[in-house]
Parts: structure tokens; sequence; C-alpha cells
């Protein structure tokens, strides 16, 4: 089914007779996997209001995503938080959308600064689980009407309602980028690295280390502001290492590198994407073993590991989780994709979607 | 404004209810006696007040789950409350209601400057986090007016923001993870040091969801490093409409300054009556401040003050010293003081579109004259964040009510040119009845839904959010 408006959309979740499986773009095939009739989300695309001097997008959520970014660079625009493209690591195809992006809160290297992209979100429609279209939030930057459920669709994947448009806070694009390198950095100093940069006053919005070991700091801004913030941050390093540069292109190129996880794309293996307290990630990379890239300052580990390997099991005790973003459909099916969470959580978590999808035909299990 | 008619049956039971309480918590953390419960019978908004049964101030996670598992057991509602500095109401009793205040839980419990975050309980309020990070350079960035006192409980029921979160965002972009209490006492820990949720955003909801889905006693908050420096420049206009073009380009250019605030005549002729801060005598003025070092804060003026002299402003004043910076702010901080010398008032808090401002600002002197009231504006402009202040007398029968009546009218056109009822302090009470204006039968139906799966019974804060007739099915109070 691929509907092309948000009435239609709500006629064929009104009208469906099993589970739906529910698809933006279909480059991110997240989760465990589900059977059911394929509902295109494609066709509901288009802005719906683009107010530049109030920093706001508002989009239909089947818009691809080059759309939504082609947009917003013609006002010198851009969505703060850097989504990842999934192409490379999952090896998909198609054209990611926005409603994607929504669906699996999906964001990049700048989330140390400019938040995830729930944290973009003012405003969402969506169809509920009955046909229902609803609406919560708004197209203004502050809102505090009512119950927030603009975040809660935010990562939801798809199983509490299917987003049909969704309002942004927008950001002007940076004038300039540098990157600050350390090389041959171990976890641990790295990490450190990573820490005494962020906690400093110099707006670092970019802090990965990839699988070599090379450290990348990224600072954007008002060209002079970045050259004076360059300089003051390479005296902070100073004890590290002695920082080489990457300028323009050459750092735009490697952040997008990070963001996509390309280093780790054609390794064979799962992957996992693991979420934890910055300082513990050495501790994660020690256990687990296998390659990995860290971004946000370590609290994101991306790792490679054999096939059908439960890194749960060998991380036991570290705070944070862990989801499987790839393996096999076998592997997806026996291991859970999503942290298995406690008790209380994942009763509120099933009451939450027994609330908005009483029927359970949408994506049910994608989410454990 | 009607609250529910208390239950009988509890008030029936009131001493044994106590008499439990008591056996849970230390003799002076329940308050019964009528003369000291009168302190927790309203937040402030002041014009409604009740108080509760008891009030409660446990001192600890454990023992908020011991009082809501004997008020779950007895169908008592619960009211929590922070500091009470609410001005929408949400902590506003009812006869029959438990008031639960976490104002005895103010712990600092772990400072963590590698990993950037602090754990608090969350009686403590939201200038003592910075308080205590700041010798070490760091900050908490949601700043509401009422930081001094306000809780970061009530912060987090409210999802708070303040003047700057043009750049840091408000409170729900600064919670990392809290211990929550759910109405049948058990304890829930979402999130943490971590940056984001494994399963359903579940923190996103309970941050702002005014004190109805569960009590929230502990709290991992985001602190950040603190900038080099800020500097604040002055800008007068001959017009709210030029003003507000100003903001738009500024916005435009690329440059992202901290805090925007805007303040309208009436406003700033009583802030320079009651502070003398040296105001340009004109029709609409704009404080803009950015962020950084000298040099950068050269750079970012120097942009801003481009594109304001595009505007012909009336003045263009930049503070070349740190006194000079404290009076341009002075008159803004003192703007509620200020007008509460004169007048009794009302604060209001939509939001609008910024591109709406000159329409919006037209249609509320309009408003203003049609009712017989006097409105002054001052507000956060950046973010479109409104705060018309309407001077009323309370001691002149009717003038509350017409105050009410012309709130609700601005709040409407807030919501007609694509804004909404609040930007920051919560519908409590005071905004309840006007939901509908903004969210059809099934929007509400949608985040009633949220509560039924939180608070099966709505035991929990149940009279607020809601119009009293959309949630009289779910109520048991």
């Amino acid at each position: 089914m691929r509907p092309m408006n948000e009435d239609e959309l709500a006629e064929a979740i009104r009208g469906a007779e099993g589970p739906l499986r529910v698809r933006g773009g279909g480059t991110r095939p997240v989760g465990r996997p589900v059977t059911g009739e394929v509902l295109e989300t494609g066709g509901v695309a288009g802005v719906s209001l683009y107010d530049p001097g109030a920093l706001t997008l508002v989009v239909r959520a089947g818009t691809p995503l080059a759309e939504v970014a082609a947009v917003l660079a013609e006002e010198g625009q851009m969505l703060p938080f850097e989504p990842m493209d999934h192409r490379a690591v999952l090896g998909s195809g198609g054209e990611p959308t926005i409603g994607g992006v929504v669906a699996g809160n999906v964001s990049g290297p700048r989330r140390v600064v400019a938040g995830a992209c729930r944290d973009s979100m003012i405003g969402v429609r969506f169809v509920d689980g009955s046909g229902a279209v609803l609406r919560n939030g708004g197209r203004v930057m502050k809102n505090v009407t009512g119950y927030d459920l603009v975040r809660l669709m935010a990562g939801s994947y798809g199983t509490l309602g299917v987003v049909s448009e969704v309002g942004f806070k927008v950001l002007p694009v940076p004038e300039a980028e540098v990157s600050l390198v350390l090389e041959d950095m171990a976890p641990g100093p790295a990490v450190a690295a990573m820490a005494a940069a962020l906690g400093s006053a110099y707006g670092v919005s970019g802090a990965a280390r990839e699988p070599g070991g090379r450290v990348l700091l990224r600072l954007e801004g008002l060209a002079g502001s970045v050259a004076h913030r360059a300089q003051a941050l390479a005296g902070v390093l100073a004890r590290h290492e002695a920082c080489a540069r990457l300028e323009k292109d050459e750092s735009r190129a490697a952040w997008a590198a990070i963001r996509d996880v390309a280093a780790l794309a054609d390794m064979p293996g799962d992957v996992w994407r693991v979420s934890v307290k910055p300082s513990d990630a050495p501790k994660v990379l020690d256990r687990a073993g296998g390659t990995a890239l860290l971004d946000w300052g370590g609290g994101l580990v991306w790792l490679v590991q054999p096939e059908g390997t439960d890194l749960r099991a060998k991380l036991g005790g570290i705070g944070g989780h862990a989801t499987l973003i790839r393996a096999s459909e076998a592997t997806r099916a026996r291991l859970p994709v999503f942290h298995p969470e406690p008790a209380a959580l994942a009763r509120l978590a099933a009451g939450l979607r027994e609330k908005f999808d009483p029927r359970g035909v949408l994506n049910p299990g994608l989410m454990g | 404004m009607q609250m529910p008619q208390p239950n009988d049956s509890v008030l029936d039971r009131r001493a044994r209810i106590i008499t439990m309480l008591q056996e849970v918590l230390p003799a002076d953390a329940v308050i019964h006696d009528e003369h000291a419960i009168r302190a927790y019978e309203c937040d402030a908004l002041t014009a409604y007040r009740c108080p509760p049964l008891a009030a409660v101030l446990p001192g600890s996670t454990d023992e908020v789950a011991a009082v809501m598992r004997i008020c779950h057991a007895e169908g008592v509602p619960v009211i929590p409350r922070g500091s009470g500095t609410g001005l929408a109401g949400g902590a506003l009793p009812t006869a029959d209601s438990v008031l639960l205040g976490v104002a005895r839980m103010r712990e600092v419990l772990e400072v963590d400057y590698a990993n950037r975050f602090v754990r608090v309980q969350t009686g403590i309020t939201n200038l003592a986090v910075t308080g205590a990070v700041e010798g070490d350079g760091f900050f908490y960035a949601p700043d509401p007016s009422s930081q001094l006192a306000c809780a970061i409980a009530g912060n987090i029921a409210m999802n708070s923001g303040g003047a700057h979160c043009l750049k840091y965002g408000v409170t729900t972009n600064n919670l990392l993870g809290v211990t929550a209490v759910l109405m049948d006492g058990s304890v829930v820990e979402i999130g943490g040091p971590h940056m984001d949720a494994p399963g359903l955003d579940l923190l996103g909801v309970i941050c702002g969801s005014e004190g109805q889905l569960a009590v929230v006693t502990e709290a991992v908050l985001r602190v950040l490093p603190k900038p080099e420096g800020a500097r604040p420049v002055l800008m007068g206009f001959g017009s709210s409409e030029v003003a507000g073009a100003c903001v738009s380009d500024i916005i435009k250019a690329g440059v992202l300054p901290v805090a925007i605030e805007f303040m309208d005549r009436p406003c700033i002729r009583a802030c320079e009556d009651f502070a003398g801060a040296g105001y340009p005598d004109c029709e609409a003025l704009l404080i803009v401040e950015v962020e950084g070092s000298d040099a950068e804060i050269d750079e970012q003026l120097g942009l801003i003050k481009q594109i304001a002299r595009r505007h012909d402003p009336l003045e263009l004043r930049e503070a070349t010293s740190d006194e000079e910076a404290k009076r341009i702010w002075l008159g803004r901080k003192s703007a509620f003081g200020a007008m509460g010398q004169i007048n009794d008032y009302i604060c209001l808090d939509g939001t609008i579109p910024v591109s709406e401002l000159p329409r919006v600002l037209r249609r509320t002197a309009e408003l203003a004259r049609h009712h017989g009231l006097e409105v002054a504006n001052v507000f956060h402009a950046g973010d479109g964040n409104m705060h018309p202040l309407i001077l009323f007398d309370a001691n002149k029968p009717g003038d509350l009510e017409t105050a009410e009546a012309l709130g609700a009218d601005i709040l409407k056109l807030c919501v007609e040119v694509g804004g909404c009822l609040t930007g920051e302090h919560g519908v409590g009470i005071e905004k309840r009845d006007l939901m509908t204006v903004q969210y059809g039968p099934d929007d509400l139906e949608a985040q009633m839904r949220v509560k039924d799966v939180f608070d099966p019974r709505w035991l929990l804060n149940p009279a607020k959010v809601f119009p009293l007739e959309v949630s009289a099915g779910r109520r048991v109070a």
C-alpha cells in the first residue's frame, strides 16, 4: 500500500486486516523482522511550511531527507542533529525519508551540542493503530501545552503510530568548520582527551575516535570564532598530543564518514550500537573486543562482533544499552534487537502500545 | 475555576489516613494542623486556594513510595509539589488530597565533569544546581525567572524554559534520566548518564506531564561548560513591527544569540520608573545577548548591529563593561517586580511563530482596549514565547474575571496564528479549560491514554491539564 496523503494513510491503517510493515524509504531495516503487508509512507511527501526567520520547518513524513536538506540549504539552514545515513552500514538501497529519521530518532555527531532528532522536533501529526489522525506540539519552539507526545513518537519505530508530518526547529549552517586531529590514541586517553574538549568552553560540536585511533574534534561557527577556538582548544589538548588540523571539505568528509559509520560498513559480522556513559567506553571496548568507532565523546560506541554474538552478555554490569543494528534475520529473531528493559518499564511500554495500537497492527514485535 | 467536589469517603477516613502516613514518615513530615497546612493551600497562582487533607514532606525515594502506596490503597488523590512557584496552579490541592512536597530532598548526589552530568534529588532549586558546579566552570542551562526558588521537580513537571533556551533548549533537552515513583508506589529508573533511550522515550513523556504520571525524586541533568563571556546589546525601535522584523533578520543571518528579549512601551516605562536602567523612550526595545571570547563577541555583535542598523534603530547601545551589561539587563530582570509595584497582574506565556509578532501585538492591544484593561508585553522574542502582563485591580470586583477573559482571548489568538497556549508555565488549572481550543477530542484522548497507562485510577494530580468534563469519566476524584 502506498497512500498519497494523510487521509489515505489513515484509511489504509483503519482498513488493515493484519500486521503492517511500515516503511519510509526502506533504508533502515532495523529491528526484529516483521511479517505483514508493507505500508509505504513515501507518497505522503512535501514541505508544508518553511519559515526561515523563525527557524521552523514543517514537512510531511515521506519527504526524502535529501530534499529536506536541499530546501534548508537554499536558506543557509540545516537540521541540527546531523542524521546518519544507514545505507552503507546496512547495505540497503532506497532513499532515506524524514519520517524514517524520526521513527528511529536517528542522530549524528552533532548530538553532543545540538541534541538528538527528538530534541529538534517541535510537532507531529500521526495516525494511530485505530486509524485516528492525531497531532501534538505544533510549529513553535516552546510548547508545554499538554503531554509531550512529540518525543514519545521519536524513536518509536512506527509502533505507536505512523508519522505523517513533523515540525522541526532548524539551525543556520555554520559559516566555517575545522577539526583538530590527535593521532594514534588508545581508547582510554582518547576518551579523556574528548572529555577535556567537550568540557571546555569552546563549543566542540563533534568528538569521535576512528577505529585506527585517530581522534577528531570539530569546531563550527563564524570564521573568526572558529579560528580563535581552534587555537584555544589546541592549548587545552597540548598535554595529549600535538594537534594537526583538517580544514573545510576534508573536515566535512571525515565527519560524514563518522556519521554514517563508514569505517565499519564493509567489515564482516554483526554491527552493534552501544549507548553508555562516555567514560565507560574504554571498558566496553576492552570487554567486547572487535573493531570500534567512538562518537559523542565515547557515549556512542559502534562495534563489529562475530556473527551471532550476544554482546550484552559480554558487557554485563556496564550501564547503558546495546542495540543490534546489523545482523542476519535469524540472529535478529534470536537476540533481542533492542536492549531488554526492566520489567516495570517494559510494562509501561507495552501499556502504551496497547493504547495506541490496540489491534497490534503497527510493526508488531519490531521493538521486541 | 472549578475543582471537583471532594470525595466524602476520603474525608471520612481523614484521621486514619493521617495515622497511616505518620507510621511511614517522621512525625514532623506529616502536616495536618489547620494553620500549618495553609502554607500548602496554593502555588504562585494565588487566586485559587484550598488546604489539602494533609501535606507530607518525605526525605527519600523510599518514603515517597511508602506515601504513594498508602494513597493508592486508600484511593486518595496525591498532589505533587516542588517549591510552589508554579504560575498555572499545577500544585493546587483539593480538600480530599495529600499534598506531597519534595522540598526536603535537595541533595546533590553525584557530580561528574568527565561525563558532564549531575545527579540530584529533585527538591533542589534550579539555581542551586548551577551553584554546585559553577566553581568548576559549569552550569545548568534552563533558567526560568524563578530559578532562585523553583525546584527541579517542578521544572521537570512543567518542562520549564527560560531566557536562554534559544541556544540551550528547555528542560527536556537537558534531562538525561530520572528516578520516579508511580502512583502504585513502584519505583522506576529511566535513562541515566548515557545519551539516549533504549526503547520508547518514556523520559520525554514524563517531562512536562505536570506531575500527572509520576513523582520524580531524582534527576540526572546535563551540565555545560560555561562560555568564556557574554555581552548584551540594547536596541530601541519606533514600532513593534520593526523590532519584530529585526528579530527575524538576526535569526536568518546565521548568528544565534543566546537570548533575544523584547519589551514594549508600557513595560519599558514601568521598568524605567522602577529600576532606572536608562532605557530609551521608544515603542519597542530589544536586548540581544551573545556569548564567547571578546573577539567572538565582537564578531557576532558586529553582524547583529549591522542588521539592526538596516531597521533604523532609535538607539543601539552595546555594553562596554560588566557594569553596563548589568544595567541593560536590570530593567528586563525587574520587569515583573516593576509591574507588581503598580498593579496586580496576570502573566501568560502563549507562544507564537516569530513572524506573527506584529499582528499579535496589534490584536492584543485591540483586545485589551475592548476589555478596558492595559497589557504590557515582555517576552523571549527569539523563540516567540510571549509574556503579556494583564494589569488589573484585585480590589475591584469583577476585575480579575475581566482579566481572565482577556487572557483567554489572547491565548486563543496565539493558537489562531499557529502558536500554543503555554510555552513554559504549563496548563495546570489556569489553561485547563482552553485545551479544547488547541486540541481536538482525539488529540486529548491520546494524551489521556498515556495517563491511563501510568495511573489507571487517575489519582495523581487528577484535576489538572484536561478540562474537567473531558476527564470526568476517568477520574475517581
